[in-house]
């Protein structure tokens, strides 16, 4: 017996239903390893989408498991604990924010000396790399995940950045 | 090294049990928060708090590299791992060593040697601890001539497995060839190790856990011992000390060999020795041991007036044990309740939400450890532990019955919670005369009344 493609996509029906992260299954010499939210913490590209998704709706499980609060006596459950961003850029709709995937020490430059991967101004595609985050020796690029014109870098090279907090801004439109 | 900024790799009440003791030590403390606990009342009371990660436990809590990332990066020179999460793995107390971060807690080498049972087994019995008959299963064959010799009912347990998880009864021999096959395919799938062994299975016993401090030189005292016979599941309920109705011989006897267990490793920080005491024979077995504090350290602080948690920091910073053994003198009884986000009427099944409504108990020797507050959320991803209620008095009827009446002025809207059912279970003939076997509260569950009666208490 092997595995049809169908029997892949029953399975990881089963993983995501069931209360595990990770899973692996050999079945005659054929490998199959699943782990949930691996984008998030491995490759860029869905990286820094899912990342901006969970920061822009910050909490979202916790705010919709809780049903109705008595008084925003705790607010949303999601108040970014980084400095919050400045009022325009939320209010403007075609600024979007690039925020960081994972807790790593932010890098601009492939390596020390080189130029950055983006300046103000640069034009970013979705898979444009624009970052790197290092965890523990270990590089993570950053991808922007949107098209558009860097309007704003927010952090400073080499500094501690936390998951989910804002690294650049983009002007999508214009 | 004096600790001067702490990273607290945790969440909850054991987090805010943690910061209240660096804020009275002066150290600062960084919170390491998921997205789920940025509004934490822990997240409020630290210094600092970075985000690891998205709400799931395996994107923040449990990942090794971003924690010691976290810690480096924030000027942090120890990390606190409370329990649970990473607090007994040992790759995360391997890569403090290898980026010198002060790991507040054993050494990596410690948390194998007691996180696997067959060594853990082994070092007991190297220490002259009593351990319950039985042995490593290599096949059937061996294992059926072992329990034919143990005699049975026996249980097959997981190496790899913990708190119950992984354990398997047979009562009769012609069972034991399948249980085994079904045994280790389950521990393999959820362990990753398939490794069995098989012991005899005591029908009524006591869990009696001691509380050790080690400098990690070879010095090692107790704080006393804990009953924690309330469990179900292997999830304890409550737990007090002393543990009642224990001769005075056997209760020393359990204190001496958690001491020899403890010296034999050079243990280092505070940990705790779990037996079995055999209700019928008054024999005491080896279990486990915890290399964390433990979720019931309070009632031990209750009793001794000892801050494990001061001492843990002192052992980690290097300035070994403050205490001798004389120092410690418990006196009176404490109680702990554990107050859990968990329907009673419903199996126990978790009940996260949101808290429209909170009030925690005080007066005489009450001490309340949470992290609840009125609007706190309890996000579906952790633990559904809300708070621990402990009493303290000069006597176990006077804890019993501060403990009774702090529970009455308890009240808790939003969530269900296991509240009515500590009532019932502090106010059973059987809880009160004291010395409940582990098998007390799966029968006291069973009598727990219908859903509809059970929810008018909230």
């Amino acid at each position: 017996m092997s595995l049809t493609a169908a029997d892949v996509a029953e399975i990881v029906r089963l993983l995501e239903e069931s209360t595990f992260d990770e899973l692996t299954l050999e079945i005659n010499g054929t490998k199959l390893s699943l782990r949930r939210g691996a984008g998030v913490q491995r490759s860029a590209t869905p990286a820094a989408g899912a990342a901006r998704n969970d920061a822009a709706n910050p909490g979202t499980p916790v705010s919709e498991a809780s049903g109705p609060a008595s008084s925003g006596a705790v607010g949303t459950g999601g108040a970014p604990a980084t400095p919050a961003p400045s009022g325009s850029a939320v209010q403007d709709p075609d600024v979007r924010e690039i925020t960081s995937p994972l807790l790593g020490t932010f890098y601009r430059a492939p390596k020390p000396g080189a130029s950055p991967f983006v300046e103000v101004g640069s034009q970013v595609e979705e898979d444009t790399v624009v970052a790197i985050i290092e965890v523990m020796k270990l590089m993570n690029t950053v991808r922007a995940g949107v098209r558009g014109r860097v309007s704003e870098v927010l952090v400073s090279d080499g500094v501690l950045v936390e998951y989910g907090q804002p690294l650049f801004r983009v002007r999508t439109s214009g | 090294m004096e600790l001067r900024r702490i990273l607290i790799a945790n969440r909850g009440e054991i987090a805010a049990r943690v910061i209240r003791t660096c804020r009275a030590l002066g150290i600062e403390t960084v919170l390491a928060v998921s997205t789920a606990d940025r509004d934490s009342v822990p997240a409020r009371l630290a210094d600092r708090t970075v985000c690891i990660g998205p709400a799931r436990p395996s994107e923040s809590y449990l990942k090794v590299e971003t924690i010691v990332q976290a810690a480096l990066g924030t000027g942090a020179q120890a990390i606190h791992p409370g329990y649970g999460f990473l607090s007994e793995r040992a790759p995360l107390a391997q890569m403090c060593e290898a980026h010198g971060v002060v790991f507040i807690g054993p050494t990596a080498a410690q948390i194998e040697a007691v996180g696997d049972k067959l060594r853990a087994r082994a070092e007991a019995i190297a220490a002259d601890v009593p351990v319950v008959p039985g042995i490593a299963v290599s096949s059937a064959a061996q294992a059926v001539s072992a329990a034919l010799e143990i005699g049975t009912p026996v249980v097959v347990k997981a190496v790899g497995g913990g708190g119950g998880r992984g354990m398997k009864r047979v009562d009769r021999i012609d069972d034991l060839p399948s249980a085994l096959e079904l045994a280790a395919a389950e521990a393999g799938a959820a362990f990753g190790d398939a490794r069995l062994y098989l012991e005899k299975f005591i029908s009524s016993g006591r869990h009696v856990e001691v509380q050790v401090l080690g400098d990690g030189r070879g010095e090692v005292i107790h704080l006393g011992e804990r009953d924690c016979s309330v469990q179900r599941r292997y999830q304890k309920l409550v737990e007090e000390t002393p543990a009642p109705g224990l001769p005075g011989e056997l209760r020393r006897a359990l204190h001496e060999a958690a001491v020899r267990f403890a010296k034999r490793l050079n243990y280092r920080g505070a940990g705790t020795v779990e037996f079995l005491v055999d209700r019928h024979t008054g024999a005491f077995y080896f279990l486990e041991m915890n290399a964390r504090i433990q979720v019931e350290h309070p009632v031990t602080e209750a009793a001794t007036g000892v801050d494990i948690v001061a001492e843990q920091i002192a052992i980690a910073s290097g300035a070994g044990l403050r205490l001798t053994q004389a120092d410690v003198r418990p006196h009176g009884c404490a109680i702990e309740c554990r107050v859990n986000a968990e329907d009673p009427a419903n199996d126990f099944r978790p009940s996260p939400g949101r808290i429209t409504h909170v009030v925690w108990p005080g007066g005489d020797g009450i001490r309340v450890d949470t992290h609840i507050g009125t609007g706190a959320s309890v996000p579906p991803f952790y633990d559904s532990l809300l708070g621990k209620i402990i009493a303290h008095g000069p006597d176990r009827a006077t804890a019993l019955d501060r403990l009774r009446r702090a529970l009455e002025r308890t009240r808790i809207d939003g969530v269900a919670t296991n509240l009515p059912f500590h009532a019932m279970l502090l106010a059973h003939p059987e809880f009160q005369a004291g010395g409940v076997d582990t098998h007390f509260l799966t029968r006291l569950s069973e009598s727990w009344p219908a859903p509809q009666e059970a929810r008018n208490h909230g």
